[in-house]
């Protein structure tokens, strides 16, 4: 069957957070894009809500089962009150959720519970490289077998909170293979560089990090063994997180220029009233419902473990990365000169939004 | 729950439409394009006994659907819409003029089903089930009054010596008109003003039954594409119908209500004009993709984009646009079936399905260079065809100020 209707549970997850994302990040989010900080009771709040503690199950001390599907209704509406923001809230999910989808029933036992106690803390994931055409699949940073260790070496880029991370998960080539690797936050070897400098995403500390031999036990291979484990459904979970992030962004751009368009009279009646207007609106509002049910069925397709699902959240993260210059570009346009301020917020959303097709691993669900 | 799988009845449906697609409609399909009004009766006597085999009168899922006792309805959600839209997606891939041939399946049968009467929907349905095809047609455009209803000139006034109405008017761009009227026992809905003063509270609908007098077929146009299918003008001249052949009230309201409900129809027939548009993207899609393979081409997902050929990036664009279409428009669908009031998303996906499939037959076209401009292949038929996809049932401009005002909250007078 077809259904087009979230569960009642999610309803109210995607409510509440909601409500999160438009009286506190959304409130927030100019000057913690200024000062280029998130106040942490800002995260804390938002970790209260628990969406990642509830897509892990019992038996790792959550209080749920994950769904790709929850998942992306979650990250839209977080990502509606501020991107910076809900990638923050959502960083300890980089590390748990590939532990979940790949890990071993020790490593999930071990490793989980820590990250989802009371608080928020800072465990995180390295996967992008300073590369113009950087590709997950054919990293440079690489794993060898020494002994009963792996050593990882390489430069990695746009570590979200590297700086005091706890635990992070490395991804590296191993004999060309992308894997991921469990490291501790104070291991040797290990080096945060300088805080990076973006078009966007001013708010959410992002570091590039130096591997110099890093070395950790064999055992901390996600997965545990020697056997490889798949990249899919993880790449998969970050395309649907970041595709879901992208109509959350343009949903906020659509609804904050729609409103300016209602009030702002122009030769006498409200600029929403031009056809040149209404119909870049009317666009905007069909790409987003469209690229939207695209996200929300590769999302599906992940929960049921189809083996098109991989490629579903690479058409969708397309898709939607598309719709977010789109619609973010337009909002700015419709609100003209004033667009171009930084009074109003649609100038950082157009910023944001630009970075969708590069965010590779930035969120997961 | 969300959930995206096909429901099983309509995933058979749709491999028994695929068999005839297939074998009754692509082989014959660029005879019918080249030889513009011949009808292509093969196929049609095959939908015709295929239609009445498996029970229906016609192909508007409402006529059906009442039938049933109300505790059978209620077991299980109602799909009629949704595969209705599927039923259509899969003959729009087989071809579009085609599928427009099929005897019963036109707005004009829809229109009787969504406000007929019990009786009326008596009387001029069950013809549908008859030994020999019939068709069926609406008309409502005229000269000077497309997307703009109410500059609609057509009047109807009662008689009330004969209890008749008496139309007067001409109609143009009635698809299979010619069919409906010369070709078989079959009606075309007629849109007119039964009070010119009252603008569009005095439009009203009226069905005109084949070998009326004063009714008559007097052009058949010439067409860029889907040249199987008739689109006729007809002049109505005194052309005198029983009272009883009136859809709706037949006294003047001083609101709307009447118009709005006849523009109701558009919310469950615009989403069919989107599955036509993402038939003729999938058949488009598909061939590229297979001339590509053919030439050694692979599309390799899951790159990043500045490693992507640009073939590959517009191949892999086209996916995006065709499968978000349909997803789009299986949800406007869904609505309908629900219950859900859906002007909106029907009229966003006629809006977006329209777009793309435009969009993907000229890209298609010029990705497969020479091979895609000669007529040795069906693609540039298609994107002869595609292009009345944004311009029937609304154009896409129309649809687009649907969308706005529905986004808005604006009425027809705010946002003109």
């Amino acid at each position: 069957m077809y259904s087009f209707q979230p569960s009642e549970e999610q309803q109210m997850l995607v409510g509440a957070i909601k409500r999160y994302a438009l009286d506190d990040l959304r409130a927030a989010a100019r000057d913690a894009d200024e000062e280029g900080r998130l106040p942490p009771e800002l995260i804390e709040k938002g970790w209260e809500l628990g969406y990642l503690q509830a897509s892990i199950p019992e038996a790792y001390t959550g209080f749920g089962e994950r769904s790709a599907v929850t998942g992306v209704l979650a990250a839209e509406e977080m990502a509606y009150g501020d991107l910076s923001g809900a990638l923050a809230v959502m960083t300890p999910g980089l590390y748990t959720t590939p532990i979940l989808l790949a890990g071993s029933e020790n490593q999930k036992k071990e490793l989980i519970p820590p990250v989802i106690e009371m608080e928020w803390k800072p465990y995180t994931a390295a996967l992008m490289e300073h590369r113009l055409d950087f590709d997950p699949h054919e990293l440079e940073t690489t794993a060898t077998l020494d002994g009963d260790a792996y050593v990882l070496t390489g430069e990695k880029i746009c570590v979200p909170f590297a700086e005091g991370a706890q635990g992070l998960i490395v991804y590296a080539a191993l004999e060309s293979v992308t894997q991921g690797f469990i490291v501790p936050g104070d291991a040797d070897g290990l080096k945060v560089g300088e805080r990076h400098k973006l078009l966007g995403l001013n708010a959410l500390p992002l570091y590039p990090l130096d591997l110099d031999g890093v070395r950790i036990p064999k055992a901390n291979r996600l997965g545990g063994g020697d056997a490889e484990h798949d990249m899919a459904p993880i790449l998969a979970a970050s395309n649907v997180a970041l595709a879901a992030m992208a109509i959350g962004v343009s949903q906020a751009a659509l609804d904050y220029s729609m409103e300016y368009a209602k009030e702002r009279e122009v030769f006498g009646v409200k600029v929403a009233q031009k056809q040149a207007i209404a119909f870049f609106i009317a666009e905007m509002g069909t790409s987003i419902e469209a690229i939207r049910l695209l996200v929300w069925e590769a999302a599906w397709m992940s929960d049921q473990g189809m083996a098109e699902a991989y490629k579903q959240s690479y058409l969708a993260l397309s898709g939607a990365s598309d719709t977010a210059m789109m619609v973010t570009d337009r909002a700015v346009q419709i609100l003209g000169g004033h667009g171009y301020i930084r009074e109003h917020p649609v100038e950082m959303w157009m910023r944001n939004g630009r970075g969708f097709a590069t965010f590779s691993g930035l969120a997961i669900v | 729950m969300i959930e995206f799988s096909t429901p099983k009845p309509i995933e058979q449906l749709q491999n028994v439409v695929e068999t005839v697609a297939v074998n009754m409609m692509r082989p014959v399909s660029r005879e019918m394009d080249e030889n513009e009004h011949t009808i292509p009766w093969n196929f049609i006597n095959f939908m015709h006994t295929a239609i009445k085999s498996m029970g229906g009168t016609s192909m508007a899922p409402e006529s059906k659907k009442e039938e049933k006792p109300n505790a059978e309805r209620e077991k299980r959600p109602s799909i009629g819409y949704q595969r209705l839209g599927s039923l259509v997606e899969m003959l729009a891939w087989g071809d579009a003029g085609m599928y427009l041939c099929i005897p019963g399946g036109m707005l004009g049968s829809a229109a009787v089903a969504a406000a007929g009467t019990p009786e009326q929907k008596q009387r001029f349905l069950s013809r549908f089930s008859g030994d020999k095809p019939v068709f069926d047609a609406m008309a409502m455009t005229e000269p000077q009054a497309g997307s703009d209803t109410s500059a609609i000139r057509a009047t109807a006034v009662l008689d009330e010596k004969t209890n008749e109405w008496v139309l007067n008017g001409e109609k143009i761009f009635v698809t299979a008109g010619h069919k409906a009227l010369e070709e078989s026992d079959g009606f075309v809905v007629v849109w007119a003003s039964i009070d010119p003063q009252a603008g569009r509270a005095g439009m009203r609908s009226f069905v005109v039954e084949a070998g009326t007098p004063g009714c008559r077929v007097t052009k058949m146009e010439h067409k860029l594409g889907i040249r199987a299918s008739d689109t006729v003008s007809i002049l109505l001249q005194d052309c005198r119908v029983p009272f009883e052949n009136i859809l709706g009230s037949p006294t003047v309201e001083k609101t709307t209500t009447g118009f709005k409900g006849a523009m109701a129809t558009f919310d469950a027939t615009r989403p069919i004009i989107a599955c036509q548009a993402v038939g003729i993207a999938r058949a488009t899609l598909e061939l590229v993709k297979e001339k590509l393979a053919e030439n050694g081409i692979e599309i390799r997902y899951g790159l990043p984009r500045q490693k992507l050929t640009n073939i590959e990036r517009e191949v892999i664009d086209m996916e995006v646009m065709l499968r978000s279409a349909w997803l789009l428009t299986i949800k406007a669908l869904w609505m309908a079936d629900n219950k859900i009031h859906n002007p909106k998303e029907a009229s966003m996906s006629k809006v977006y399905a329209g777009d793309i499939v435009v969009k993907i037959t000229q890209k298609a076209v010029e990705l497969l260079g020479p091979l895609g401009y000669s007529r040795e292949l069906l693609l540039e038929k298609w994107f002869r065809d595609a292009k009345i996809t944004d311009l029937y049932e609304g154009t896409g401009q129309i649809n687009r100020l649907v969308v706005a005002r529905n986004m808005l909250g604006y009425r027809g007078s705010e946002l003109r």
